[in-house]
């Protein structure tokens, strides 16, 4: 066996453990138990691919490009990492949904470049980057779809980042995006039979187009939805590219992520009673008639009065939701939930499914502040609970907690599954200002008789509560 | 290069064992996973290396340099940020469970 056949085994056997790694990763990943070991895993199995890919044959080329294309190689490789492990590391853990995003859509745009640069040399020197008819097809489909969610993830990255207003809406808008849809799809038909560079860089610059055209109008509230279907989305794209390239690495990782992000897609949508092309095709909030007239008027309290009412509570609730993850006050809330448990009080924490901007979001901010697994309860087992609790706190929850789902059939969140705060005999909802939630929808349980509204950010009004518990001891102790 | 038929056995293969691994995954989970997914398709870098390897004109070589910055970015970021995350979950449990 001749070295070059021998180099050919070896980096062919490294696709195939990085491919058994990757899989085992994930599977260990969906356990709680295994999850930390499952990264590490997939890690490895990256790590091995990459190494392995510089003695590829059509890496270690031995032609006069080699040292320049190597180089390019090494910094692209050495820029974009140091910069993304960086920025990693130094991001909140509040901010982690735009991250993914943002990742999610470097990836995308990376399968779209594969696919271009395939299309390109096939265009240019036949001779040399010839494609099949199949090669090609999967080239166009794989490049559309990693377009989209190429454009389509940085346009969720400003939105999260608050670079973007939440929504951008026209009339006639769905129209338009069926229209760039259609040319795409066009354009890259055109591909199969007729290589040109002229359409290929049509097809790109609307592909392109067509994601940042797709995102612009899908508001906040689905934000999860829409970050997991682009995942979903690369994952394919790489898959598909990969079979361009015959790299079966590619191919399998792409395809096991495709298949795994479009169950979890599902499963979010579902937890929202939407269905997936609801999210896409239809403008949120501005579905539905005029929304039902709330009677009654939002009731404010003083920190006092609240803590007066936890102190004499048995059985307190609290629910989460994407403002606490902007005030941060993860920490300052388990604080004061230690304090209440201190006092004999049951706390609990209940989290709706797609609270905050990614599923499980509210999970992995109260693990960073420290709350033991058995106190957070999923909506499920939690609801039916609310009608034996004294006080039910809401902090920076908004539509999940909306009545209005279960009675109001002219709401768009009408259907949609909330917890059952209203059923608590107190409610404080813990709240900065008086606005609608990210869906715009007015909030009935803010005007129940039950519910006081605290004005404070999340933090603030921690604080103040834990102050007011500890100023009850003392004065109650004279 | 890879026949269309074996293609389409690996497409279905790998498309039911993503299915089968996440089919029962507690929603504690659901961040975390979509991240770590989120890094598995950094395997992209892989192609996009072959793809800056095979250049051969300034137009693919910018094209290939792209696709690597892009891939490399996604794998880098994608680990960091869902190493972080379990991180937390580890700790947590030590304190809670148990």
């Amino acid at each position: 066996m001749d070295k070059a056949t021998l180099l050919y085994y070896a980096v062919q056997a490294s696709y195939f453990a990085a491919a058994v790694l990757f899989i085992l990763g994930i599977k260990r990943m969906s356990s709680p138990v295994t999850a930390r070991s499952g990264i590490q895993w997939a890690g490895i199995g990256m790590l091995v691919a990459t190494i392995a890919t510089f003695l590829h044959g059509k890496v270690l080329t031995h032609n006069e490009h080699m040292m320049t294309n190597l180089l390019l190689m090494v910094l692209g490789i050495g820029i974009s990492s140091a910069f993304a492990w960086i920025s990693g590391k130094k991001v909140a853990m509040t901010d982690m949904p735009q991250m993914v995003a943002l990742y999610n859509g470097m990836g995308g745009g990376s399968a779209a470049a594969i696919g271009a640069s395939a299309l390109i040399g096939a265009a240019t020197h036949p001779e040399h980057h010839a494609l099949t008819a199949a090669q090609t097809t999967l080239a166009v489909i794989g490049a559309l779809i990693g377009s989209i969610s190429f454009t389509g993830s940085l346009i969720a990255f400003a939105k999260l980042q608050g670079w973007m207003d939440k929504t951008f809406r026209f009339s006639g808008q769905q129209a338009v995006n069926g229209l760039f849809f259609l040319s795409a799809v066009g354009l890259g038909a055109a591909l199969v039979f007729q290589l040109d560079t002229t359409i290929v860089i049509a097809f790109f610059a609307v592909s392109l187009l067509f994601g940042v055209l797709m995102t612009l109008p899908i508001g906040g509230a689905d934000m999860p939805v829409v970050i997991s279907l682009y995942n979903a989305f690369t994952g394919l794209a790489v898959a598909f590219e990969g079979y361009v390239q015959g790299n079966v690495a590619l191919i399998i990782a792409g395809t096991v992520v495709g298949a795994a992000g479009t169950l979890l897609t599902r499963l979010m949508a579902k937890a929202m009673n939407r269905s997936i092309s609801n999210v896409l095709f239809s403008n949120f909030g501005s579905s539905g008639g005029p929304a039902t007239e709330i009677a009654g008027s939002m009731k404010p309290i003083e920190a006092g009065d609240a803590a007066s009412l936890l102190y004499m509570a048995e059985k307190v609730i609290i629910v989460p939701g994407y403002g606490m993850a902007v005030a941060q006050a993860q920490h300052k809330i388990w604080e004061l939930s230690q304090q209440l448990i201190k006092r004999d009080k049951t706390v609990k924490f209940a989290i709706h499914p797609v609270a905050g901007r990614m599923p499980g979001h509210m999970n992995v901010l109260l693990a960073e502040a420290g709350v033991p697994y058995d106190l957070i309860a999923d909506m499920d087992d939690i609801n039916p609970e609310f009608g034996t609790c004294d006080v039910a706190i809401v902090i920076g929850a908004n539509d999940v907690v909306n009545p209005v789902a279960k009675t109001d059939k002219s709401s768009p969140i009408y259907g949609m599954p909330i917890l059952d705060v209203i059923n608590a005999r107190q409610v404080i909802v813990i709240k900065r200002g008086k606005g609608a939630g990210f869906a715009g929808i007015e909030n009935a349980l803010f005007y129940a008789d039950n519910c006081r509204m605290l004005y404070a950010d999340g933090q603030e009004a921690a604080n103040r509560l834990i102050a007011e518990l500890k100023g009850i001891d003392s004065g109650g102790g004279h | 290069m890879i026949s269309g038929e074996i293609a389409l056995y690996l497409f279905m293969l790998a498309a039911f064992t993503g299915h089968e691994i996440i089919s029962r995954v507690p929603v504690i989970l659901h961040t975390p996973l979509m991240s770590g997914s989120n890094f598995v398709h950094g395997i992209v870098l892989v192609g996009a290396m072959i793809a800056l390897g095979e250049a051969t004109t300034v137009t693919q070589q910018v094209i290939g340099f792209i696709g690597v910055f892009l891939g490399a970015g996604n794998a880098a970021g994608g680990y960091v940020v869902t190493e972080r995350m379990l991180e937390m979950f580890k700790s947590s449990k030590k304190e809670g469970a148990k």
